[in-house]
């Protein structure tokens, strides 16, 4: 896949006390990822080309994708694409990309959600609404041994935004 | 083109209160902070400093609104010279209860079009958060050496 014509929309940096390759383990490994996404389990095959999908709690598909970048432990770059109908005819692709850095004895992770179209403020508050937290408790995670318990309610502005644009969400 | 504008949230294991502490307690700032002691009264329209280990003064600018534990805003650009065309942007914190966690959100605006010092801040505060957030957590703040931000690239 061309990946040439995405644009960065949101970018989050955090800086964690760990090494590049735990940082690594916790956002491609399921028993990482359940901890402090929401309780979904990432599940990735880690070549490119290879499958990348996000399980809810239940089982259920969330997100499917493709690894188009993978160069452990410093760069991951996947399609994650929300498994609700209609959303990626109309939205197009979702492009994630994962920086992992050496800064000191530290860690910088920076990630890059990308598209392919000019999308509203509207449509990016979902991921701008969950990004910080997800990230915020890989951090507490890898540093304290214990994610943070955040309660999020679901993302109202974007929730709203895709129902005008008649895509059906759950 | 928009103006620029920075905006960056974290979620922190702490009490407000101590938040607040950490962001406006000198002696504390300067264990997180690029080694910078943050030096004011706090009361709307004082001056506000950062104040480096010899003493001398990195950045200023006044408080522009101090609610303690809730919000706390004020304005600094650097004084070097690299800056002396540029004019102070409004940093603004808000301090929210999120459960047993706080939710701190930092809006960094009122920058011009092309400011060589906001794309020095966008590069500084997400080290300084995120520090931040490791010393309230663990105790233990991050020790990112200044060189890693990349701050000329």
């Amino acid at each position: 896949m061309n990946i040439d014509h995405f644009k960065p929309a949101t970018v989050y940096t955090i800086y964690i006390a760990a090494t590049p390759e735990k940082v690594w383990q916790a956002l491609t490994m399921s028993e990482f990822s359940r901890k402090y996404f929401f309780g979904n389990a990432v599940e990735i095959d880690l070549k490119v080309g290879g499958a990348y999908i996000v399980r809810t709690p239940d089982g259920a598909l969330h997100i499917s994708g493709e690894v188009i970048e993978c160069d452990p432990p410093r760069k991951l770059t996947i399609t994650f694409n929300v498994n609700w109908p209609e959303l990626i005819e109309k939205l197009g692709p979702t492009l994630v990309s994962y920086e992992i850095e050496p800064a000191g004895d530290a860690v910088r992770l920076t990630m890059t959600e990308s598209h392919d179209r000019p999308l509203s403020d509207d449509i990016l508050s979902g991921g701008r609404q969950g990004w910080p937290a997800i990230l915020s408790s890989l951090k507490s995670l890898l540093e304290t041994g214990e994610p943070l318990v955040i309660k999020m309610q679901p993302p109202q502005r974007m929730l709203a935004a895709l129902k005008e644009m008649g895509i059906k969400t759950p | 083109m928009p103006k620029p504008e920075f905006i960056y949230v974290t979620y922190i294991e702490t009490t407000p209160e101590k938040l607040w502490h950490a962001l406006t307690d000198g002696n504390f700032t300067e264990r997180y902070w690029f080694g910078a002691r943050l030096r004011s009264d706090w009361t709307v329209g004082s001056s506000f400093e950062m104040v480096r280990s010899d003493g001398t003064v990195s950045d200023a600018g006044k408080v522009v609104e101090c609610d303690p534990p809730r919000r706390l805003a004020y304005t600094f650009v650097n004084q070097s010279d690299k800056y002396r065309n540029e004019f102070p942007a409004l940093a603004t914190f808000v301090l929210e209860p999120y459960g047993k966690l706080v939710k701190l959100t930092l809006t960094h605006q009122g920058f011009a079009e092309g400011s060589k010092f906001f794309q020095g801040i966008s590069k500084g505060w997400p080290a300084i958060l995120s520090s931040l957030k490791s010393i309230l957590e663990t105790g233990q703040p991050l020790d990112i050496p200044y060189a890693a931000l990349k701050l000329d690239s």
